[in-house]
C-alpha cells in the first residue's frame, strides 16, 4: 500500500489501484454523511477535486492522487457513509482508477513513511 | 495571531480526549472521542454537559435605584417586557439597532436585586459598550470573568443535577435560583439551547472543574463539545447569531415576534418606547416579505450556511440564502434553515440550492425540525 500527503491509501493490483482514505482522515473527518463519487471514465488530473466528502460538522475534498482514468467506483459507500468511518481500508475504497504513468506509485509514501507524516 | 483564551475547564477538556478548535477567540472543545453524531443522540435520549463559559455574563444592578428604574431604562433598549419578569424567572430577548436590526439576542434573568444577562460570546464587548453607553450611568453594568457557565441538558438533567445539589422538581422552565456547592454560590435557570429539558448553571471559576468532574461521573451523561450544540439547537429551529441574526435582520423577519410580549406592541399598555421600534412595530403589522424558513434537502447533501437559494435549477433568480444547514442525527438526514424572499418567488414554485456549482432541489417545511421538549409544569 503506497500513501498521500492528503491522507490516501493506493492499492495496485495489476495496472489498476484501488483508493481510499486512511484511518487517520476518517478520524479527522468525524463522522461522514454524504459522499459524491466521480463518475467512471472520467479523466483526472493530480491535484483535481474528485470527491466530496461532508462529515456532520463540514465539507471536505478528495483529490486525484495521480493523473488517470476512473474505472470503477464504489456505491456502497454513497449509500451508507458511515462506512468509511468503519473501515476505511477495507470495504469502503471509493474508486479504482488506471494510471497514466505506472512509475509515479513509485513516488508515493511507504506506510512507515506515511505514518511519520501524520506524527 | 493574539493567543485563545481559556475557559475554566481548559484541562479537564483536555483530559477528556476534546478535539479544540478557536470560536470566538476561545479554544473550545468541538467534540470528544464519541463525536458529534453520538454525543447529540446521547443528549437527546440521556444528558450531556456543555461548556458555555466563552459566552458573556452581565450583571445589571443600581445602589441607588430600583429594579423597576433598571426594567424601564431596559425597556428603552430591549422591545421586549422587562417590567413584568417576575423575580426569579428567565425570558428571551435582543437587542435591536434603530434600522431594526439586531445587536444581539440573550436570554435575561429578574434576580431580585439585579438582572443577569447571558450574551453571546462574539458579541460580548460590543453589547457591554452598548448598554454602558446607553442607559444611565446610575445603573452598574458588569461583564463578570470570575464566572463559568455551564449547561446540562436532556431528559436526565434533572436526577443528575438533583444528586449535587438537591430537589430540582419545583424549577420549571425559564424559573431561576440560587442552589449551593461547597460553600459556593450556584445560579442555575432551568433552560438552554438544545430545545430539550435541561440546565444552566453560572458558577465560580475556581469551582467548576470539580463540579464537572462529579456531574460526569454521575451515570447517564457525557460531555458534548460545540458540534453537537450546533447539530442539536439546529434540529429545534433555534438562531445562532452570526449566522441566523445579525444587524440587518429584524427580530420579525427571523421569526422571533413572539418574543415581543403584547404589552410592547401596537395597542399595548407600554407600546414600543424602544430602539428600532418603527421597523419592528410596522413589520408586526404588515407581514415583512423577507422571513425565516425551513428547508428538507431533497437529496443526501446537505445545504450549509451561505448556500444560495434559486427558484430555478440554473441560477438566475436568486430568492434567498440558507443561513444555518447541516445533518441532523435525529432526523438522519439535511436539514437547513434561511431566509426567503417571498417577493421573488411564489411558494409553489420549486426552491434549489447551489452547491459546487451544482443545483439541488429542496422543499419548504416548518420549524422545529424536531419538537422541543421543555419542562414547562
Amino acid at each position: 500500500m503506497k500513501f498521500t500527503e492528503e491522507h490516501e491509501w493506493l492499492e495496485s493490483d495489476g495496472d489498476i489501484v484501488k483508493v481510499g482514505i486512511t484511518e487517520y482522515a476518517a478520524e479527522q473527518l468525524g463522522d461522514i454523511v454524504f459522499i459524491e463519487l466521480p463518475d467512471v471514465g472520467t479523466s483526472v488530473t493530480k491535484g483535481q477535486e474528485i470527491v466530496v466528502i461532508e462529515s456532520v460538522k463540514a465539507a471536505s475534498d478528495i483529490l486525484a492522487p495521480l493523473d488517470g482514468e476512473i474505472t470503477e467506483i464504489n456505491n456502497a459507500i454513497v449509500d451508507d457513509p458511515s462506512m468509511v468511518n468503519n473501515d476505511p481500508t477495507g470495504e469502503a475504497w471509493f474508486f479504482k482508477m488506471s494510471l497514466k504513468n505506472q512509475g509515479e506509485l513509485d513516488g508515493l509514501m511507504s506506510e512507515d513513511e506515511y505514518r511519520k507524516h501524520i506524527e | 495571531m493574539t493567543e485563545l483564551k481559556k475557559t475554566a475547564l481548559y484541562d479537564l477538556h483536555r483530559s477528556l480526549g476534546a478535539k479544540a478548535i478557536p470560536f470566538a477567540g476561545y479554544e473550545m472543545p468541538v467534540n470528544y472521542p464519541l463525536g458529534i453524531m453520538k454525543e447529540h443522540l446521547y443528549c437527546r435520549k440521556s444528558a450531556g454537559l456543555f461548556d458555555v463559559s466563552h459566552m458573556g455574563q452581565l450583571v445589571i444592578s443600581s445602589n441607588t435605584h430600583s429594579m423597576q428604574f433598571i426594567a424601564s431604562e431596559l425597556e428603552k433598549l430591549l422591545p421586549i417586557d422587562v417590567l413584568g419578569l417576575s423575580e426569579d424567572r428567565q425570558r428571551y430577548g435582543f437587542l435591536p439597532n434603530k434600522e431594526g436590526g439586531i445587536i444581539d439576542d440573550l436570554m435575561i434573568s429578574n434576580r431580585g436585586d439585579h438582572y443577569f444577562v447571558v450574551i453571546n460570546a462574539l458579541r460580548k464587548e460590543i453589547d457591554f459598550k452598548y448598554l454602558r453607553e446607553n442607559i444611565s450611568r446610575e445603573i452598574d453594568v458588569d461583564l463578570i470573568k470570575t464566572r463559568a457557565l455551564i449547561a446540562i441538558q436532556g431528559p436526565q438533567s434533572e436526577k443528575i443535577l438533583s444528586n449535587l445539589i438537591g430537589e430540582l422538581s419545583s424549577l420549571k422552565y425559564l424559573d431561576v435560583n440560587n442552589f449551593s456547592y461547597k460553600g459556593e454560590i450556584l445560579w442555575v435557570s432551568r433552560s438552554g439551547y438544545t430545545g430539550q429539558d435541561g440546565f444552566e448553571i453560572s458558577l465560580p471559576n475556581s469551582l467548576c472543574e470539580v463540579f464537572c468532574k462529579n456531574i460526569l461521573d454521575q451515570d447517564g451523561i457525557e460531555p458534548i463539545g460545540l458540534g453537537a450544540r450546533d447539530t442539536l439547537r439546529l434540529e429545534c429551529g433555534l438562531c445562532l447569531y452570526g449566522q441566523d441574526l445579525n444587524e440587518t435582520i429584524t427580530p420579525i423577519e427571523a421569526g422571533l415576534k413572539w418574543a415581543i410580549q403584547k404589552v410592547r406592541r401596537t395597542g399595548g399598555e407600554r407600546e414600543g418606547g424602544f430602539v428600532g421600534q418603527e421597523k419592528i412595530l410596522n413589520q408586526i403589522e404588515e407581514q415583512p416579505y423577507f422571513k425565516r424558513e425551513a428547508f428538507f434537502p431533497d437529496g443526501r447533501a446537505p445545504l450549509r450556511s451561505g448556500t444560495k437559494l434559486f427558484s430555478d435549477d440554473s441560477g438566475k433568480n436568486e430568492i434567498g440564502v440558507i443561513t444555518s444547514g447541516g445533518y441532523s442525527p435525529s432526523l438522519e438526514r439535511p436539514i437547513s434553515m434561511g431566509y426567503l424572499n417571498h417577493n421573488k418567488f411564489n411558494v409553489d414554485e420549486p426552491i434549489f440550492g447551489e452547491v459546487r456549482n451544482k443545483f439541488f432541489s429542496v422543499t419548504l417545511t416548518k420549524l422545529p425540525f424536531v419538537p422541543t421538549s421543555f419542562k414547562r409544569n
